[in-house]
Parts: structure tokens; C-alpha cells; sequence
């Protein structure tokens, strides 16, 4: 080990100052306070799973001895709950995704999430401006705007053109808008391809508003139900703060059957990509069996919130001891 | 051939990209919340000192440059190679003029400077931060104005020209700040 290694070692001092611990106490209480007054109930449900989602761009932290996984988001748990009329619920907790680390990573992280029965994209992403702009009135800072943009309006305005239809196209999209080399991009498939344009289109996205990217391709449908009024697009949303991605929300599929081949596709692809393959959520299969109802839901990943309202540039600062080796 | 995973990528670590050597400066980590990840990262030529930025996606992987930092001491020049020497193997090595650069102006023979190799060869030579070297040409210094002020060229036994205070003269030794190219101080004998 190096002397500045050893050193590094032996850093002992919070990696965020006194006044990102006030504010993180402070938008903890502003969270539940937000929810008490809207009548929706705090739940706590297992960190430690036996089952992992099989979503191939997540990858869950496995336990010693093989038999269980840290949860990489409290969603399946609390989809049980509310197949069994737990009415609308919210979580505040950590989670946890093996190998994300960076500016805006952290391998433990604190997300929010929350269901809302009888709510359609447009209600719940209205409710994820309520408590994105409380939580910067709470910091002293100003309300901003919502502003929504389709997932491929985004990206045409970011290339300047209409999406390209063709790999070709897309590949030859990501060399000129990234700085990956065209041996590289010649690599990527379609999905990889859109979720770099996507990635840097979101990064260029004006600062002083919230956007709402709406309308993602069915492709990147992940677990929200098709739009019934057009197969080619998710009823999912992501919401922005300037260039920085705060949420994520569905309006939920419910149909078991659906979710099982969704699913097994994640596994087939996780095998395609030298992933091993992870061990399926019956309960949750089961549960929406019985019936999970008409919801929508949504994660906000609060340290980023933190950053947001707090002016802070890395993740670290808002996390109270920062593991940088993880 | 050895290779680095880009979950290995940190600053520091030496790559070969494009037939170039190059170190990585800075390395970040980008990934959409239900997405494939990438690392993009600014990384530095080794021999051009560019530092250009490169996309790659999460787990591709990066040839390894053999490189590591050794130093050794500065023997002499032949006008065009400058020979250094290990210190423990004695073993000597030949840097060319693109190697050695800058650094040719401030080597002293005996000084230690720091080599980079690259397969074995140097790719860049760091002379020592401070020099002490002998003034060969400058005008006469003016006696007596030690409180600084003014300054004037000074060609010292290197070929280098520096700025030094009026009141030193042809033949003292100064101290320089490589870095900088900056006079620190007189040396007294």
C-alpha cells in the first residue's frame, strides 16, 4: 500500500460537513411530514431478500454463502403489501447495486419509493414535483418549473435530427454526440446505444427545471405497463433536476403473466451478456396472481435530492461516512 | 497481453490506447438508472501531454501499458541521446530527444531525474524539482542592490536562460525550480 493509500485508510472524518447532516435530518422529517398529510403510511420491509431482481443493468450484492441478496430497491416487497390492500405506502431506505460508484453512485444509497392506487403518470408525476420543489423551499431555495418531454423528443433535440432507426444509424449517432471511438460503438447493441444518447441528452438538459421525460420506448419498458392507447411506448417517466436524473416512476404492470416473461427475458439476456442468471421472485409472482391494483409508483434516490437542494457537486458530501474504496 | 476492466479504471493507471500510452486522469462513472453503464474517463497522452476524453462501456476491457517510474541518474549526452543510469543494476538507458524534452535544458550530470518506462525504454524524463547550476553569461551585476527589484538573463552551464536579481554575478551558482524555470536563490560555495 502506498503512503498516501495508507493514509486514505486510516480517514476517519465525515465526507459530509455539519450542515449536509442537518439537512439530510431535516429532509428526512420534511419526507414524512409530506406523506403524513397525504394519508399515505410508512412501511419497512426486508432488506435481506432470498430473490433479486433480474433487471441485467442492475446488479444486486450477493451475501456471504450464496443464500440471499441485499435488495437493489424496496419495489417487489412493497408490491406484496399492496396486493394485499395495503392502500398507497412510501419507504424511505437503503438500498444497495453492486459496482456503482462515482459522482453520482454510491454502492449504498438512500432512495425514497412510493405507490399510489387509483393514480395514473400524471398525478404521481405532479406529486414528485410537490416534493422535489418542498424540499427546495426547505433548503431556502426557489420552486422549479416542471417541464415534460417525450423520450424521443429528447433525444432529436439532442441530435439535432430524428432518431436514427437502424443500429448503424445509432452507433454512427453515439460517436459523434459521445467521445466513445467508433471500434467501440460499433460494439453496442441498439438498447446500449439509446442508453448513452439518453445518458448524455438528460446530462445536457437546461438547469432551473424539472423535466419529466415521458414515453419511453416499450424496449425500456422495465416494469411499467404498455400505454394501451399506443403499443409503442411505457407508461414511465424520469424525472430530471437540471442534467442530474432524481426518479424513476411506472404506472405498475399488474399482469403476472406479463411480469414472468419479462422476467425470464431479463434472465436470457443476463445469460447473453455472461451474467449469471438470479433467482426469481415468486412471492411477488404470486401476489400479483392474486392481484396487485391499478397503481403507479416511483423511486427518488434522496442522497441526490440532498445534492440538489443542498448545492453539493459529488455524492459523497451528502453521505455522512463515504465508503470511496467500495 | 494484460488488460484492465474498466471497473479497475482509477487516475493514475497507465493504458495503451490507439498504440499510445496514455494515464488516466480522471474516471467517471455514468449510468441511466435502468441502464447499461459507462465509464468516461479524460485520459493523458504520454508522449503528446494531450489529454483528450474517451468513452468506454462498463466491463470492456483496455490494453495494459507496461510502464513504471524509476530513478536514475543523468550520466551524460552525445548530442543525441541523453544516458542515465539504475542506480542498484547499473544498468544504462538511452533516452532520445522526445523523451528527455523539456527536461534536456536543467540536467546536470549526477543528478537524479525520475524516468518513465515503456516496455522498457524512457518515454519522459523529470529532472530534479530544484537545480543548483553554474551561470556561464550575464551582464555585469550591479553591487550593493541586494533588496532585488530588477532582473536580467542569465545563461547557465546547461544552455538554460533564467531571470536572476540584478546583483548576481557570472560564475556564482543559483538554485532553480525546474518546474517553473525560476530562480530560487544564490548558492553559496
Amino acid at each position: 500500500m502506498t503512503v498516501s493509500g495508507a493514509a486514505e485508510a486510516l480517514r476517519w472524518e465525515p465526507s459530509a460537513e455539519p450542515r449536509a447532516l442537518k439537512l439530510r435530518a431535516a429532509l428526512n422529517a420534511a419526507i414524512r411530514g409530506f406523506f403524513a398529510d397525504r394519508g399515505v403510511l410508512e412501511v419497512e420491509t426486508p432488506l435481506l431478500q432470498r430473490s433479486a431482481n433480474p433487471d441485467p443493468a442492475i446488479e444486486p450484492l450477493a451475501i456471504a454463502g450464496g443464500e440471499g441478496y441485499l435488495r437493489t430497491s424496496p419495489e417487489f416487497a412493497q408490491k406484496r403489501l399492496l396486493c394485499a390492500g395495503s392502500g398507497p405506502i412510501y419507504e424511505l431506505g437503503r438500498v444497495f447495486r453492486a459496482g456503482e460508484a462515482g459522482r453520482y453512485h454510491h454502492p449504498e444509497f438512500t432512495m425514497l419509493e412510493w405507490y399510489r392506487p387509483g393514480f395514473g403518470l400524471a398525478e404521481l408525476i405532479s406529486e414528485v414535483a410537490d416534493l422535489i420543489n418542498l424540499s427546495l423551499r426547505l433548503a431556502g431555495a426557489e420552486d422549479l418549473p416542471l417541464v415534460q418531454v417525450r423520450y424521443a423528443e429528447l433525444l432529436e433535440q439532442h441530435l439535432g435530427a430524428a432518431v436514427p432507426v437502424d443500429l448503424a444509424g445509432l452507433r454512427q449517432a453515439c460517436v459523434t454526440l459521445t467521445s466513445i471511438d467508433d471500434v467501440r460503438a460499433a460494439a453496442l447493441s441498439e438498447d446500449e446505444c439509446l442508453d448513452l444518447l439518453f445518458t448524455v441528452a438528460g446530462e445536457a438538459l437546461p438547469v432551473d427545471q424539472l423535466t419529466f421525460v415521458t414515453h419511453f420506448p416499450v424496449k425500456q419498458a422495465a416494469l411499467a405497463r404498455i400505454d394501451p392507447t399506443d403499443p409503442t411506448v411505457a407508461l414511465r417517466f424520469e424525472a430530471f433536476a437540471g442534467g442530474m436524473e432524481l426518479a424513476n416512476g411506472y404506472d405498475e404492470l399488474r399482469s403476472a403473466q406479463e411480469l414472468a416473461g419479462r422476467f425470464a427475458d431479463d434472465n436470457r439476456r443476463r445469460k447473453a451478456a455472461g451474467l449469471r442468471p438470479l433467482p426469481i421472485d415468486q412471492r411477488l409472482l404470486a401476489a400479483q396472481r392474486s392481484g396487485l391494483p391499478a397503481c403507479s409508483g416511483v423511486s427518488v434516490g434522496v442522497d441526490r435530492l440532498l445534492m440538489l437542494i443542498g448545492g453539493y457537486e459529488h455524492l459523497h458530501q451528502v453521505l455522512s461516512l463515504a465508503e470511496p474504496e467500495l | 497481453m494484460a488488460t484492465y476492466s474498466t471497473q479497475e479504471f482509477k487516475s493514475g493507471l497507465k493504458i495503451i490506447l490507439d498504440g499510445d500510452p496514455y494515464t488516466i486522469v480522471e474516471n467517471e462513472f455514468v449510468k441511466p438508472g435502468k441502464g447499461q453503464a459507462f465509464s468516461r474517463v479524460r485520459v493523458r497522452n504520454l508522449k503528446t501531454g494531450r489529454t483528450v476524453e474517451k468513452t468506454f462501456k462498463s466491463g470492456d476491457s483496455v490494453e495494459a501499458a507496461d510502464i513504471f517510474e524509476q530513478t536514475m541518474q543523468y550520466l551524460y549526452t552525445d548530442g543525441e541521446f541523453w544516458h542515465f543510469m539504475h542506480p542498484e543494476t547499473f544498468e544504462q538507458h538511452a533516452a532520445d530527444a522526445a523523451a528527455v524534452g523539456e527536461a534536456a535544458k536543467w540536467l546536470k550530470e549526477e543528478d537524479d531525474c525520475l524516468i518513465m518506462l515503456w516496455n522498457g525504454a524512457p518515454l519522459t524524463v523529470e529532472p530534479p524539482n530544484f537545480s543548483e547550476l553554474k551561470i556561464t553569461e550575464t551582464d555585469p551585476g550591479v553591487r550593493g542592490d541586494t533588496s532585488g527589484g530588477g532582473t536580467k538573463p542569465a545563461t547557465l552551464e546547461t544552455g538554460a536562460v533564467v531571470k536572476v536579481p540584478l546583483f548576481v554575478n557570472e560564475g556564482e551558482i543559483v538554485k532553480v525550480d525546474t518546474r517553473s524555470g525560476e530562480y530560487v536563490s544564490r548558492v553559496k560555495d
